[in-house]
């Protein structure tokens, strides 16, 4: 079977990743909201992902593959306890915007 | 131009589309949605690289697991109508510039790399499909694979302690 | 045995000072009293006793090993040669004469404890002063009386004058110590040792005569330090101030015992003094010089105890003189007498004071003699001494020194017979304007005037024995102490060769002396002159009456800029360091508030470090290399 990077290039890949990481990176720094913070957050993990599928072919490698798989599972629950919380912080201010979560000042 | 570099400049422009409308609309239900496509996307990445294993569990996990609780938590917060207070000028000004700087650093590391394009490997050995794939997983990374179960049992048991209700 | 015995000569004043310390108040004054007298006369004892056993030669006696780096090696010891054991039976035996006479005359003063407690420790470290056995264990004791007269000088010390006399005295002999100090520290690098008998020997063995540059530094300022403790130019205004303590501190300090320090010192080191002719004759030039200035001050003090302190240092320059010349036996001979006279004078005028209670003043006394008998005649016998009149003591002492200084160098001889008329003529005049005319005080003090209790009055008896036959010890052509000296001195002087030259020197003397008696009776006794009162003093009288201003000169030179200094640092400096430091926290202080903005608790904030963060450690790590 042939390297489907040889038709496309794993440079294409890279640009796509990395964009889409500071697409991520954007998001976290320009929103207010929280829930919009946590979507960017979920992008650049995404990005991450596709990278390393992508050097999983590049290199003919299950590792890679792997790695990906072990990253959703602990993305996947890295959302459900983030959005516990984020349903407390609600909970006690009423809003979700993290500029209220000023408490650590000093 | 070959129909693969098509397919994928295709998928990588609903990436990058969809990837940058989630931030930038102001009704949180419409970032959902489009996050939902662009997970979407990525899975279409992944059935390219033939990775079919992985672009099932993609879209089983993403779009179908985290995407809904995301709505969910959205609509229990109802925040259907936006209007969020925009953070001060300078904040998205600087937002903007470490943007580009992320970008031109981490690109600039990719270019100075010395990246051996040329020969890729073609071993026509089979390395990735669910067999081989599940051959590694449990031989080799046993013992992640446990604790990977460990860690959703305690991400289940916190998010319920977090989320229960206080007794008045 | 012997080593046991010394210690105990030692030690007996410190324990007598720890008594009267810790006990002293609860023993009560006649036990404190008894107590120091006994302390000091276990040492005069012993002192004896070492005497009658003494031999050419002494060794040192090690106590215990002090300090020892590389080749260099003090050890703590003690040297009990002819020299020191000659010193000790005067300093010891005067001393507890003094104490007997303090126990009568501190009678009325609360802190009698006290004053017996600092006197021992005094006797403690003149002691250690006279014993050791080398520089060091010498200078432990030279400081140590130095403390003891500061204690004692400031005994009254509600009055403050008397206070600043006491520093007064404390500072100067600081001055002179540090010139001591650096000459101990040249004389250590030269010869890597301190020890008397080994000096003597590496000294004497030659090899450093040729340099004569260092060794005249050296000794040069362990003559600074001289000058501090024995009261010479410059450094001698201390001494008349030190007349604020009690009288028995005077007798004893400043008359007989720490002043004759000084000639102590030198004449243990004759050795190297006699290889650095050129800092002798600057010794022998300020003792002469000392000795007219003091003795022209002397002339128109009013103070009793005032004229017996110019005298004082005024006959210490006639010793330093002969030091200077290089007889030392001379000089040694003259400390000697010097102390029974001297201290005769002051016991004397502490039982005038006494009786007067305690007015000082001379324009005041008159006609004591036919009330106070016994004080009168011997302090007649004291002061017929001091102006050399044979067959007293004084007269051989002090016609020695001049006929050595006639000998070696004839202007000095002249200066030193001047001052030697002017001693006459001063002391003379102490005795006819206190014992003899009128009594000039108030009504009041004339009822209260009596002979001194016996106490008082035994001491002086001594001591005017003392001074009539004390000359016995060196007469011309037979000199007990000229051969005692011998093995001491390191150039030994020839006996001079009594022709017409020596007895018309000693007619001369006489002469002098006899001189400056008549013109004070003609004064005093025929013109019935009193002393006019301080406002209506004219002319030179003023300057003399003023010691030549030399005080207020010192105080303009070196008082007035230091305290300017101190002023300039407690102003200025010390804010300006102060503020300085204090900048510190400021400036720590201020950078912290800045900080303080960097946790402003605003996630956006973190977030926005995060990623500045990881862009800095990516282009350190992966971009940065290529550069340079």
């Amino acid at each position: 079977m042939n390297n489907i990077l040889d038709h496309i290039g794993i440079e294409n890949y890279i640009f796509l990743s990395v964009l889409l990481f500071c697409i991520g990176v954007f998001g976290v720094l320009y929103r207010r909201n929280a829930i919009i913070v946590f979507m960017s957050i979920e992008i650049m993990l995404n990005a991450v992902n596709l990278l390393f599928v992508a050097f999983s072919t590049y290199h003919q490698d299950a590792e890679g593959q792997v790695f990906v798989f072990f990253s959703m599972a602990v993305a996947a629950a890295e959302v459900a306890v983030g959005l516990a919380i984020l349903v407390s912080i609600f909970r006690n201010l009423g809003s979700i915007d993290i500029a209220n979560l000023k408490n650590l000042k000093g | 131009m070959s129909p693969i570099l098509i397919i994928f400049y295709v998928l990588a422009a609903i990436t990058l589309a969809t990837a940058f409308l989630t931030i930038y609309s102001k009704n949180p239900i419409h970032s959902a949605i489009y996050l939902v496509i662009c997970f979407f996307s990525i899975a279409g990445h992944y059935l390219l690289f033939n990775a079919q294993f992985l672009a099932i569990v993609h879209v089983i996990v993403y779009s179908g697991a985290i995407m809904i609780l995301f709505l969910f938590t959205i609509m229990l917060m109802n925040l259907n109508k936006e209007d969020e207070v925009h953070k001060p000028r300078i904040t998205r000004l600087g937002a903007i510039v470490v943007f580009c700087l992320l970008s031109i650093v981490l690109i600039a590391v990719f270019v100075n790399s010395k990246t051996i394009v040329g020969d890729y490997d073609t071993t026509g050995e089979d390395f990735q499909s669910i067999k081989k794939l599940g051959t590694v997983l449990l031989n080799e990374y046993m013992i992640p694979f446990e604790y990977a179960s460990i860690l959703l049992l305690v991400a289940m048991i916190g998010t319920v302690l977090i989320s229960k209700k206080e007794k008045k | 045995m012997e080593k046991n015995l010394v210690l105990l000569l030692l030690l007996t004043p410190f324990v007598g000072f720890l008594f009267n310390v810790f006990f002293g108040k609860k023993a009560g004054k006649n036990i404190s009293g008894i107590v120091g007298t006994l302390a000091v006369t276990v040492s005069f004892v012993l002192s004896v006793y070492f005497f009658m056993q003494i031999k050419e030669v002494a060794e040192p006696i090690k106590l215990f090993d002090w300090m020892s780096v590389s080749n260099f090696k003090i050890d703590f010891g003690i040297l009990l040669d002819r020299l020191s054991i000659l010193w000790l039976l005067f300093v010891t035996g005067i001393g507890s004469l003094i104490h007997l006479y303090s126990i009568s005359y501190m009678h009325d003063d609360e802190n009698m404890h006290k004053f017996f407690a600092y006197l021992n420790l005094f006797i403690f470290f003149m002691i250690t002063l006279v014993v050791g056995s080398n520089l060091l264990v010498m200078f432990i004791g030279w400081e140590g009386v130095g403390l003891c007269s500061y204690l004692l000088i400031g005994f009254w010390y509600k009055n403050q004058d008397y206070n600043d006399a006491a520093k007064k005295a404390f500072i100067m002999n600081r001055i002179g110590d540090l010139g001591f100090l650096i000459g101990i520290f040249i004389l250590a690098s030269l010869f890597s040792t301190l020890d008397f008998t080994e000096l003597k020997e590496v000294i004497l063995g030659g090899t450093q005569n040729g340099n004569v540059f260092w060794l005249s530094a050296a000794t040069l300022c362990l003559f600074i330090g001289a000058t501090g403790k024995s009261a010479q130019l410059p450094l001698y205004t201390w001494l008349p101030d030190a007349m604020a303590g009690p009288t028995p501190v005077s007798a004893l300090i400043h008359a007989a015992t720490m002043v004759t320090a000084g000639i102590f010192m030198i004449t243990r080191m004759n050795f190297l003094f006699d290889l650095t002719p050129f800092i002798s004759n600057i010794i022998a030039i300020i003792g002469a010089v000392t000795a007219l200035v003091a003795a022209s001050i002397g002339l128109v003090q009013n103070d009793i105890k005032k004229v017996l302190a110019y005298s004082t240092v005024s006959q210490l320059g006639l010793m330093f003189l002969a030091l200077g010349l290089g007889a030392y036996n001379v000089a040694v001979f003259h400390v000697i007498t010097h102390a029974f006279f001297k201290a005769c004078l002051f016991l004397g005028s502490g039982s005038v004071i006494h009786a007067m209670h305690h007015e000082q003043d001379m324009r005041k006394m008159g006609g004591l003699r036919k009330i106070m008998p016994i004080t009168f005649v011997t302090m007649l016998i004291a002061t017929l001494a001091i102006s050399g009149i044979p067959p007293f003591s004084g007269f051989f002492s002090k016609d020695e020194i001049l006929m050595t200084a006639f000998h070696f160098n004839k202007p000095l001889w002249i200066i030193a017979s001047i001052a030697s008329i002017m001693t006459a003529f001063y002391m003379f005049r102490l005795i006819y304007l206190t014992f003899f005319k009128d009594f000039r005080g108030t009504e009041e003090q004339k009822h209260h005037l009596h002979e001194s209790p016996s106490l008082l009055t035994f001491p002086l008896i001594v001591l005017g024995i003392l001074s009539l036959v004390g000359g016995l010890i060196s007469l011309p052509g037979n000199s007990w102490l000229n051969h005692y000296l011998e093995p001491i001195l390191a150039n030994k002087h020839e006996e001079h060769h009594f022709g017409t030259t020596e007895y018309s020197l000693m007619a001369i003397a006489v002469v002098g002396g006899l001189i400056g008696i008549g013109l004070a009776y003609s004064k005093y006794i025929k013109q019935a002159f009193v002393p006019k009162s301080d406002n209506e003093i004219t002319g030179f009288s003023k300057t003399l009456y003023n010691k030549y201003y030399v005080d207020e000169f010192y105080t303009f030179l070196i008082v007035k800029p230091l305290n300017g200094l101190s002023n300039f640092f407690r102003e200025t400096l010390e804010p300006a360091l102060g503020k300085f430091v204090y900048g510190f926290g400021s400036v720590a202080n201020g950078i912290g508030n800045q900080g303080k903005k960097l946790q402003s608790g605003s996630i956006g904030l973190y977030l926005f470090a995060f990623v500045i963060g990881v862009c800095a450690i990516i282009i350190y790590l992966f971009l940065a290399q290529n550069i340079a």
